[in-house]
């Protein structure tokens, strides 16, 4: 039965594009059939993280309006023949997306793709809406800072109230924290929140925490989603959080300081 | 007090600080997530009847909804204003 995950967070400049990227290229790469679909119509930038801008023919919203069937919008990933990328249109006509197209289109991909991840916009608009209405799983991307923890907060209040699961009485989405950008250092300093504030503030299950790291704007910068960086440790790190959500057992990594002084003098790779 | 101290103290504050507001932050909009929908809606007819008789200001009028395991709270407050003149 394929799963519908939605990435989102209430505030911009979290992390989504880039978890969403990076969390479906890794199921693809576990052997999943993956779908990617880009919500944030007016600002597409999945594309660009995924390096296929310059193969956009259709978008979402020619799919919605009949103008292309769904197989003729759907990029397939250079990099693994598992994933498959639905790209937003840039039109500026907020009611491009409706509820009826977006359900009809996740009816067919359901068929056919195992994971569906659905990129949220920010705020609460339409399109935030629209993301994570039909969704399974929600992926709350948060910051350790006060205006993300309390944007995620009220992201939790309406996927508990607002979405298809809570409308029809169903099991609730199961809700997921992704502490991204996370400094051990600086929280040993008591310059950040930790990772146990934040969770015990919003109270959700950790999935993982991604250290701040250079290496996502290399990853972006390149059109390489940050996972296929082996090396890194923001790349490790979705690695490690594909892999709980698939149900492994991996302890959490990058919360505790471990650089020693060399490391600190030289500052983070 | 060292210079060092100093900086120290006011790193360590900023954090707990951080945590300190949200934890009272969430919480008040958690408890009014769970109102009930005609709260707004009672508030203004609320103020409506009661103008009727005091010339009471918009914001005079305050509706708290509570809720715990075993009971519901419906706090009504209304501030009158100074009745000397």
């Amino acid at each position: 039965m394929a799963r519908i995950i939605v990435v989102t967070s209430g505030k911009g400049g979290v992390g989504k594009t880039t978890t969403s990227a990076a969390i479906a290229m890794g199921l693809a790469k576990k052997g999943h059939k993956t779908a990617v679909i880009d919500f944030d119509v007016g600002l597409r930038n999945l594309d660009l993280i995924m390096g296929c801008e310059r193969r956009v023919v259709y978008d979402f919203v020619n799919v919605i309006n009949g103008e292309a069937s769904l197989n003729q919008a759907l990029i397939r990933d250079k990099n693994c023949n598992q994933l498959y990328i639905l790209p937003a249109s840039q039109t500026r006509d907020k009611d491009a997306l409706n509820q009826e197209g977006v359900g009809k289109i996740l009816d067919e991909l359901k068929k056919d793709f195992k994971y569906i991840v659905c990129d949220s916009p920010a705020g609460i608009e339409k399109g935030a809406h629209l993301a994570m209405y039909f969704a399974d799983d929600a992926f709350v991307v948060t910051n350790p800072e006060v205006s993300s923890v309390r944007d995620s907060d009220r992201m939790l209040g309406i996927l508990a109230s607002k979405s298809r699961r809570a409308e029809q009485n169903e099991e609730p989405i199961k809700e997921y924290l992704l502490l991204s950008r996370y400094s051990p250092d600086r929280v040993r300093l008591g310059e950040m929140l930790s990772v146990d504030d934040v969770q015990e503030i919003l109270s959700l299950h950790l999935l993982g925490v991604i250290p701040e790291s250079k290496s996502v704007l290399n990853a972006s910068n390149s059109g390489m989603p940050i996972i296929l960086d082996e090396k890194s440790d923001a790349g490790q790190a979705y690695a490690d959080i594909v892999a709980r959500y698939l149900g492994e057992d991996k302890p959490h990594r990058f919360i505790e300081d471990k650089k020693g002084f060399f490391g600190k003098l030289f500052g983070s790779k | 007090m060292s210079l060092l101290d100093y900086f120290r103290i006011s790193k360590v504050a900023s954090a707990s600080l951080a945590k300190e507001r949200l934890q009272i932050l969430v919480a008040h909009e958690r408890s009014s997530r769970n109102q009930p929908s005609y709260l707004p809606q009672l508030q203004k007819e609320l103020l409506e009847v009661i103008r009727k008789y005091v010339n009471v200001e918009q914001d005079a009028i305050s509706v708290n909804f509570e809720q715990d395991e075993n009971q519901e709270t419906l706090e009504l407050n209304i501030v009158l204003p100074d009745s000397q003149r």
